[in-house]
């Protein structure tokens, strides 16, 4: 085995009475690709953000090529030869690629030189691995798959040897994150060290050489990626053997109960993100939205649920029509039966400051049994929300809890129980799972399912791709805000990942 | 990313937090009372006596707080909603245009029991249409509220510069303000409330509006945590986005919350006007309204908070005032810099000791801190 390039020993830290990390130890040989995966809040991105110094270890001790190491800040670890790729990319949108990568080591007070090494130093970079992408583009003209490159660059710019990925494919289409993983294991050959955390079982097949599961802040496992497999991990992530296939039976469509027809909507800033988009749910069916993160489905989510106008086009619920281009209002579409799971359920489905029978009724609060005249009835809405608590086993179960203190998948469970239990005709769910546990993600799927076989039409848009296709029965590829294409649920995900790519819609105007 | 910190219990939140932030505010203006070579434990025992040490200045303390009670609620209002309402000072001025038309229209007509509550509407009216301008100018246009009520701010007192120099001003009179009232549209005093705590006093402006203050209290809490208007309220005011999407309406939200603020605001004009002065004059607030900020942000926008606070700002207006009198040195204005510590360590710097007393108490008990810090910080 190859000397470790990373070796964490005793690694603990606390939030408050939260043991986030108990005694982790790591060993991460050298020239690597090292998988770290676990469900939301097991403690990955506590234990990354420690060993690149955004937090300090109450205890513990952090070695780097054999050599004990203290960081403290982001510029100990860079001084160690770690660089990190957030999740959310920490990037200056209007600055070009070039002068991202010297923001903060520009090398002295005037930029001229710093620019010219850099843009030779980029450029071997660039040869070394692969990773092109023209050094004067400004940031926010390029693809999300190029962003990424950019900060992978920044790392490498600063001369990293070690490379923490935190979930770096959640905004990929398949293509660029196998291109991606292409790039991990160029770097790997060069003798660079790669940390990729993720909760994608796939992916971590994919591409590490080993594999770490946390659950619960400690290291449950460590395996040689060759020698396990993905039932393995997901009962070592969840502690319990998990469903990974959705059952369902055969579909049994009926009328028509949403149609969208000719939709156009764009954003504030004029830019048409839904585009002439047409399409019917029926009861008994859910029809899926597959789609990279940022082509229109969000808008087209919001825009039937009644929050965002549109410019052009129609909708019918039920037959009636829905004014989306002018006073729809979201209140008035519950009350015709249309539910909505929003795909933020931190800003829009949820208030997290509210308790959580406050929660409960939000957007139902025009609801009788809520009130006494104008005012609120406590005792009901208590009582209503640990009704619910109940029937959708939700954790920790006391309704005066704040919001906030809700885990992602208990958070999730308190919308979709809002949503359900008023036995909506139409129910649209954006990002059903998104930051919700492996546990609560088989929970939510039965949950939908059960709503398509009670008569329910279903409109669900999520960026997995695997959700897509285990719950659909008919799947919409949407594309720079059109839909591109329609498939049954047996397609393959090839063929939708040209889709969501582009490649048929391009071809077709060629 | 989520704080590091753990959520502090409501004991340490609600009382010891600010009772920290209030000793150290205390503790730095007794070095400034030091610098002008007085001495801080006289002058902070002149302070508390002023402010209590009498029936005569119980009486006084209660009477600042019963305005700084009307407008620390109207701020906490807007506050619930997300809306800074700096406005106060301004709807609480024109709020007394209010009780003048009414006390001038009927002091001779009806008894004061009728006229009262006509005052109270009229002056929660005037009041609510001076915040409403302002309200509509966001909902409608985005004009920032914080702006346009700082604005209005000037406008009222222009305008009632212009009312009392002009149509207010009585014939042959030399001095902006309106006729004395007649008695029977003055407030009562509550100087029997003083003596049956065995305080023998001479007169005090303490009045009914005093109960009224208290009264508006239960109101507000009522409005704000029992009420589905106050449900709206809260959820416009943590997420306008999660208010869209309740179909709870921007610009009708916006609009009756700043209605509400600013009637509670233009309802403090009654406690001068009628309760004291029987008269409009210029420039009665004294700064009110801005007293009010201070009093919401300190009382942590909780009825039950800002009562104590604004009975506290009374006792610093009331005590300083003593202080001025007996120490020649520390003049009125050394006052106001004790305020302004007082708002500076309970508002501005709130935060301040929030770090420590967490990592403090965590040590200490750690079953009684929010369990939710690491989970929001999971992958």
């Amino acid at each position: 085995m190859a000397p470790a390039a990373i070796e964490l020993k005793g690694i603990n830290k606390s939030f408050g009475a939260v043991h986030a990390n108990r005694d982790i130890h790591i060993e991460i040989p050298k020239g690597t690709i090292h998988g770290i995966i676990g469900e939301n809040g097991a403690g990955k991105s506590t234990l990354m953000s420690i060993l690149y110094g955004f937090y300090q270890a109450d205890s513990g001790e952090i070695f780097v090529d054999s050599k004990k190491t203290e960081i403290k800040t982001p510029n100990d670890a860079i001084a160690a030869g770690i660089g990190m790729v957030h999740q959310h990319f920490m990037l200056v949108e209007n600055f070009t690629v070039l002068e991202n990568i010297i923001l903060g080591a520009e090398g002295s007070q005037l930029l001229n030189a710093g620019i010219a090494r850099a843009r030779a130093e980029l450029h071997r970079l660039e040869k070394d691995y692969g990773l092109e992408v023209d050094p004067d583009a400004v940031i926010e003209e390029l693809a999300v798959g190029l962003q990424q490159r950019v900060e992978i660059l920044k790392a490498l710019y600063r001369g990293a040897e070690i490379l923490i990925l935190d979930e770096p494919t959640g905004v990929l289409t398949p293509a660029e994150a196998d291109h991606l993983f292409r790039i991990l294991r160029m770097l790997k050959d060069e003798g660079k060290t790669v940390v990729l955390i993720t909760h994608k079982l796939r992916e971590i097949m994919a591409v590490t050489d080993n594999v770490s599961v946390m659950r619960q802040g400690t290291i449950v496992a460590t395996r040689k990626t060759a020698e396990t497999t993905v039932e393995e991990l997901a009962e070592l992530m969840v502690g319990r053997r998990v469903l990974l296939h959705v059952e369902k039976g055969e579909p049994k469509p009926a009328e028509v109960k949403l149609s969208v027809k000719n939709l156009t909507v764009k954003d504030s800033r004029g830019v048409t993100m839904v585009s002439d988009v047409s399409f019917d749910v029926r009861a008994g069916e859910i029809v899926g939205i597959a789609g990279v993160a940022g082509n229109g489905q969000s808008e087209l989510l919001e825009t039937i649920a009644g929050i965002r106008k549109a410019i052009s086009g129609s909708v019918l619920l039920d037959g009636r029509p829905i004014d989306v281009t002018g006073a729809a209002d979201p209140g008035e579409l519950r009350d015709r039966g249309l539910a909505h799971v929003p795909e933020d359920r931190h800003h829009v489905g949820l208030v997290l400051p509210f308790e959580e029978n406050e929660n409960a009724m939000l957007g139902y609060h025009d609801d009788a049994k809520f009130l006494n005249g104008p005012f609120l009835n406590i005792e009901a809405i208590r009582a209503d929300a640990r009704e619910k608590i109940q029937k959708y086993d939700i954790r920790p179960a006391d309704c005066r809890l704040k919001t906030a203190n809700f885990s992602g998948g208990n958070q999730q469970k308190i919308v979709l129980a809002r949503e359900m239990e008023h036995d909506p005709g139409v129910l649209i769910v954006g990002q059903p799972t998104r930051g919700v546990d492996v546990g609560a993600i088989e929970f939510i799927h039965k949950q939908l399912i059960a709503m398509r076989d009670g008569g329910k039409a279903v409109l669900l848009v999520s960026v997995e791709l695997d959700e897509i296709r285990s719950l659909s029965d008919r799947i919409l590829v949407m594309f720079d805000g059109r839909v591109v294409g329609e498939r049954g649920p047996d397609a393959t995900e090839g063929e939708l990942g040209l889709l969501m790519a582009g490649v048929e819609a391009r071809e077709a105007a060629e | 990313m989520a704080t590091p910190y753990a959520k502090l219990p409501a004991w340490a939140d609600y009382g010891l937090i600010p009772l920290i932030n209030l000793f150290v505010a205390f503790a730095v203006a007794g070095l400034v009372v030091l610098l002008v070579g007085e001495s801080p434990v006289q002058a902070a025992t002149l302070l508390i006596k002023g402010a209590f040490g009498s029936g005569a200045g119980i009486g006084y303390t209660l009477y600042y707080a019963t305005s700084f009670i009307f407008t620390g609620l109207a701020v906490a209002v807007a506050f619930h909603c997300g809306l800074f309402n700096i406005g106060g000072e301004g709807q609480a001025y024109v709020g007394g245009l209010g009780v003048a038309i009414v006390c001038l229209s009927f002091d001779s007509v009806f008894p004061w029991w009728v006229n009262f509550p006509l005052a109270i509407l009229g002056s929660a009216a005037i009041g609510a249409f001076w915040a409403m301008i302002p309200a509509i100018l966001q909902a409608k246009r985005g004009s920032h509220i914080v702006i346009t009520t700082i604005m209005f701010n000037f406008i009222a007192a222009s305008l009632m510069v212009y009312l009392l120099v002009g149509p207010l001003k009585p014939m042959n009179s030399m001095a902006p303000q309106t006729r004395t009232f007649a008695q029977d549209a003055w407030l009562p005093k509550l100087d029997w409330l003083l003596e049956m705590f065995g305080a023998t006093i001479r007169s005090t402006p303490l009045n009914l509006s005093f109960v009224l203050a208290l009264v508006m209290a239960v109101v507000v809490w009522v409005l704000i945590w029992r009420t589905k208007l106050g449900y709206e309220i809260r959820t416009y005011g943590f997420s306008p986005k999660a208010a869209k999407y309740a179909g709870i309406g921007e610009a009708r939200i916006i609009v009756i919350t700043m209605m509400i603020s600013g009637a509670l605001a233009g309802m403090m004009a009654l406690n001068p006007v009628m309760g004291d002065q029987h008269r409009l004059q210029l420039d009665f607030v004294t700064g009110a309204g801005f007293v009010g900020i201070a009093v919401a942000l300190m009382g942590r926008s909780h009825p039950a908070g800002i009562v104590p606070a604004a009975i506290l700002f009374g006792m610093l207006y009331q005590g300083g005032a003593e202080i001025s009198f007996v120490m020649p040195n520390i003049s009125r204005d050394m006052i106001v810099i004790i305020q302004g510590l007082v708002i500076l360590f309970a508002g501005a710097l709130e935060h301040m000791f929030r770090p420590s007393l967490q990592a403090a108490l965590a040590s200490l008990a750690p079953k009684s801190m929010g369990m939710n810090a690491a989970k929001r910080e999971g992958a």
